[in-house]
């Protein structure tokens, strides 16, 4: 990594260290490597990230310790650490409820990417590597989810393993390599506890190089410009510092409001019953963050007009149709910057795509929406044209926007984002300094 | 956070006033203090549960039990030897001086005197590195003491438990134990003030 | 795959559905069957809203009821005897409640399986030896441990305290409610209607039927009545389901005050560093 613009520590025992391994250079280049300095509070989202895989995975270590992953004992060592183990309550709503606060954290990081354009050139693998991150969380928070062995917990892996199914002909073959068996049971609930021990330690690796890469290109801003010199800049530390500390207060606010007021509001009551496999719970829902993708799951019936056009002449059948757009409702990310090929960064500056941005997130909670309510008129068709509208916004609108758009001029730098000079062009004389 | 502070001070940024100073010192305290709150928690739930406390209690009916018969029990996952001495082994126990002892304590500062004195209950872990003395079973090497003998490191314990020759530091040690008017005994509690033992003879 | 002559069906027979939802991934999922549930009463528990507790008098004669009426046929297989000191029961009123109870205690010389009185540290003994027993007795319905169903039904305390006391006459049952035919509602042989209920129909007869089916025992106990019983036991029941509530809201309290000393002192910290390396505020 750049080291050079800090160079070596003065320290000599710290000098001894650098010079074998420059760990310290690498920290002082953390902590004092340039980034715009007009970010504002949506950058705050990804530290807060971090904050919460280290949550996720410290409170994780610990309950693994109390756990038991197996079908007879699983649902009651979970009780057995809620009622019995000291502070057990605590430790074990902080790693629920922790899940879906990554979530909304990572979600909302997302939108602010695709907001200011942060997948653009040259920040693709970054942008790559972060919904690497998003496919790598709904595995782990999926399995997660299986561990209490609660009633959601068993038919939540029922029905999104039974997906494998769809895959043309070694379908069942993979669904029982995926179980171990010929349903979810005891070996499924096992590996299911192995991969979600193992997968967060592959998020925190993928995570290092999403840093890395992010050191690399430095951070997009909100005008979506590059920095042209010092003077657009700012060192991390401690502007950056404090007011990601900052952020961390108000994410932790929101975050114990629900782990001691509200710690059961995001899951399901069914889930406080034990596991029956001879019993379906009469509404099935996943968790809220997968709720959109269910949607889009479940909008591939047979006596859909579109699926009937698209694919069902090939013969393919509605449920492969539905897992494929399921996991392509993700994938579609990886090729977003080149369907998006506008040089402009930021909505910002594009008065119609900041339209269809809205539109898009829109769109999202609809779909979110319709993933929890019965699959039966008029939800069903509404959730149709809502997934129809989610693929054309990536395969259609932002294509043809960012050929006809005509987006607004670019201010020069980010210290002059008014063209003639402002209050942050008068403040940049005091930067010289630096 | 104290590190942060004096990177500061030394980096190229010390243009701070006192408020600043202030501010980041009580910010660090709260950190630390928020960094140690949360600590607690999860270190304390690596202490033993309430239902393993529950569960650290174990009733032994003593009635069955004849002179010179020993038994072990479980307790706390660990075995317990109980056995009900004779007359002699009694005698035996009480002609020792205790300062002659690796580790001095008279055999009625270990089980006291009138109807408990007969009862003998200690944990059967040799407390030199835990493993567990021979000389439960009639057929064992008892040692050069006629007590318990350790095979794992030739340590020798004497009829009430008391490590008499060999690597271990300490006797045998003697848990908590009640034991009530029904002969019932009670490993984990302390015998309770007034209680029966000591005065059913 | 599956068409419409057969969409009624499923709506009648959830696992069918599912496997059907399985087998073919499209066909919609089960609705709520008779689509009409009723919002439960709403209680003004001691232990709602931030500062709520439980009131102990109440959770002891809410005990007494479960152990009375409830204990019969639905166990509380997740709590232990000892528990219970937790609202106020001393050591040996543990004890005897306890004693009542045989669970397996170590096999004997020979080998045989013996039984040995339940002990504090032992969990509540289910009336059923097994879920075929517990069926076979009750017409074929397994009545649910109530160990967490209060956390296990949506409207929680409220839907608990709601079906004890949403029992209606068959004849009511006729005129209020329809089945999934559109035809008036009939209890079969052994079931009972209730409002609550989704679906109106339930196996469990009305548990508490008459004003001191129970009497209280504690001094300054309130009068024994339907509504009293149904209040008690399920005030007993979301202690059973979450006895830590207290120590919860109560840490809250202290937590949610310390984030936002935290929260404004690192805004505080934020403004001053802007100032000092931005120039403005």
């Amino acid at each position: 990594m750049s080291t050079e613009a800090q160079g070596a520590p003065r320290n000599r025992t710290l000098k001894w260290i650098d010079d074998r391994m420059p760990i310290v250079s690498m920290t002082e280049h953390a902590l004092y490597y340039p980034v715009p300095r007009n970010l504002n509070y949506l950058w705050n989202f990804g530290s807060l990230a971090g904050l919460s895989l280290i949550i996720m995975i410290v409170t994780g270590i610990v309950l693994s310790m109390h756990y038991t992953p197996h079908t007879d004992y699983a649902f009651d060592s979970v009780e057995r650490i809620m009622r019995d183990v000291n502070y057990g309550w605590l430790i074990r709503y902080v790693h629920m409820n922790g899940g879906s606060m990554f979530f909304i954290v990572v979600y909302l990081h997302i939108f602010r990417g695709l907001y200011y354009g942060s997948f653009k050139t040259p920040r693709e693998l970054l942008w790559w590597l972060g919904v690497v991150i998003l496919f790598l969380m709904m595995a782990t928070a999926f399995m997660g989810y299986v561990l209490p062995w609660g009633q959601m917990s068993f038919w939540a892996a029922k029905v999104i393993t039974s997906m494998v199914g769809a895959v043309p002909l070694i379908g069942e073959s993979l669904t029982e390599l995926l179980w171990g068996g010929f349903t979810v049971d005891n070996p499924t609930l096992n590996r299911f506890y192995s991969l979600h021990y193992l997968l967060p330690f592959v998020i925190l690796g993928v995570v290092v190089l999403h840093i890395w890469a992010l050191h690399t290109v430095k951070a997009n801003n909100p005008l979506g410009i590059d920095m042209k010199g010092p003077q657009d800049s700012i060192d991390f530390h401690p502007y950056y510092t404090t007011k990601d500390l900052f952020g961390t207060g108000v994410f932790l606010l929101v975050f114990a409001a629900f782990v001691f007021y509200a710690p059961n509001y995001l899951g399901h009551p069914d889930n406080y019953i034990q596991a029956d496999p001879l019993k379906t719970p009469p509404h099935i829902v996943p968790e809220w963050y997968f709720l959109p993708y269910y949607t889009i799951l479940r909008s591939f019936t047979d006596d859909w007009w579109l699926f009937q056009i698209l694919l069902g002449w090939w013969g393919m059948e509605a449920k492969l149709a539905g897992v494929l757009a399921m996991a392509g409702a993700v994938a579609v990310l990886f090729v977003l910057p080149w369907l998006d090929t506008s040089r402009v960064r930021s909505a910002k500056f594009r008065p119609v795509y900041r339209v269809f941005f809205w539109l898009f997130v829109i769109d999202c909670l609809i779909l979110g929406w319709i993933g929890a309510q019965p699959a039966e008129p008029p939800w069903t068709s509404i959730g149709q044209w809502a997934t129809l509208w989610y693929f054309a916004h990536f395969l259609v609108i932002l294509p043809l926007v960012s050929r006809v758009e005509r987006p607004r001029p670019l201010p020069h730098s980010i210290s002059q984002p008014v063209l003639g000079g402002g209050a942050a062009a008068a403040a940049a004389p005091m930067e010289a300094s630096r | 956070m104290a590190d942060t502070a004096s990177t500061d001070a030394a980096g190229p940024h010390d243009d701070g006033a006192g408020r600043r100073d202030f501010l980041i010192l009580a910010g660090g305290a709260f950190g630390a203090f928020a960094a140690g709150a949360s600590a607690w928690p999860l270190l304390d739930s690596l202490n033993p549960a309430k239902d393993t406390l529950a569960a650290s209690t174990t009733e032994v009916d003593l009635s069955p039990i004849e002179e010179g018969q020993a038994i072990t029990v479980k307790w706390r996952g660990s075995p317990v030897f109980i056995r009900r001495r004779t007359e002699k082994e009694i005698a035996d126990a009480r002609a020792v001086n205790p300062d002659d002892l690796p580790d001095p304590q008279t055999d009625e500062q270990r089980f006291g005197t009138g109807a408990r004195e007969q009862w003998l209950v200690v944990v059967g872990v040799c407390t030199h590195l835990g493993c567990i003395p021979l000389g439960q079973k009639g057929t064992d090497n008892k040692g050069e003491y006629g007590g318990w003998f350790c095979p794992c490191h030739g340590s020798h314990y004497d009829i009430s438990g008391r490590i008499r020759k060999g690597p271990a530091p300490r006797n045998l040690p003697v848990p908590p134990y009640a034991i009530t008017a029904e002969s019932k005994l009670i490993i984990g509690v302390e015998q309770p003030k007034g209680g029966h033992g000591g005065d059913t003879a | 795959m599956i068409r419409s002559p057969l969409r009624a069906l499923h709506r009648l027979l959830a696992p069918a559905a599912i496997a059907a939802v399985l087998a073919g991934g499209a066909v919609p999922a089960p609705a709520f069957a008779a689509g009409d549930a009723v919002a439960p009463k709403a209680v003004a528990w001691t232990f709602n809203g931030v500062f709520g507790r439980y009131d102990y008098p109440q959770l002891r004669r809410g005990l007494q009821v479960y152990n009375e009426v409830c204990a019969a046929c639905h166990g509380l297989r997740l709590v232990a005897y000892r528990d219970l000191a937790a609202i106020g029961l001393s050591e040996a009123q543990i004890r005897t409640i306890a004693g009542d109870k045989e669970v397996a205690g170590e096999p004997d010389e020979e080998g045989e399986p013996t039984v040995r009185p339940a002990e504090p540290k032992d969990r509540f003994v289910d009336p059923f030896p097994n879920v075929q027993a517990a069926m076979a007795s009750n017409n074929g319905a397994a009545p649910p441990d109530l160990s967490l169903i209060v956390k296990a039904r949506g409207g929680a305390a409220d839907y608990v305290y709601s079906l004890l006391t949403g029992y209606v006459s068959e004849a009511a049952c006729k005129k209020q409610f329809k089945d999934s035919q559109g035809n008036p509602l009939v209890p079969a042989e052994g079931q009972y209607c209730n409002t609550y209920m989704s679906g109106h129909i339930i196996a469990m007869a009305p548990p508490l039927t008459e004003d001191g089916q129970v009497e209280y025992e504690e001094a300054g106990a309130p009068p024994a009545s339907v509504d009293q019983m149904s209040k008690d036991v399920t005030a007993f029941l979301a202690w059973a389901a979450e006895p830590y509530m207290v120590e919860r809201k109560r840490m809250g309290i202290k937590v949610m005050l310390f984030l936002l000393l935290f929260t404004g002192f690192m805004y505080a910290i934020y403004r001053q560093v802007k100032k000092d390396v931005k120039g403005s505020a």
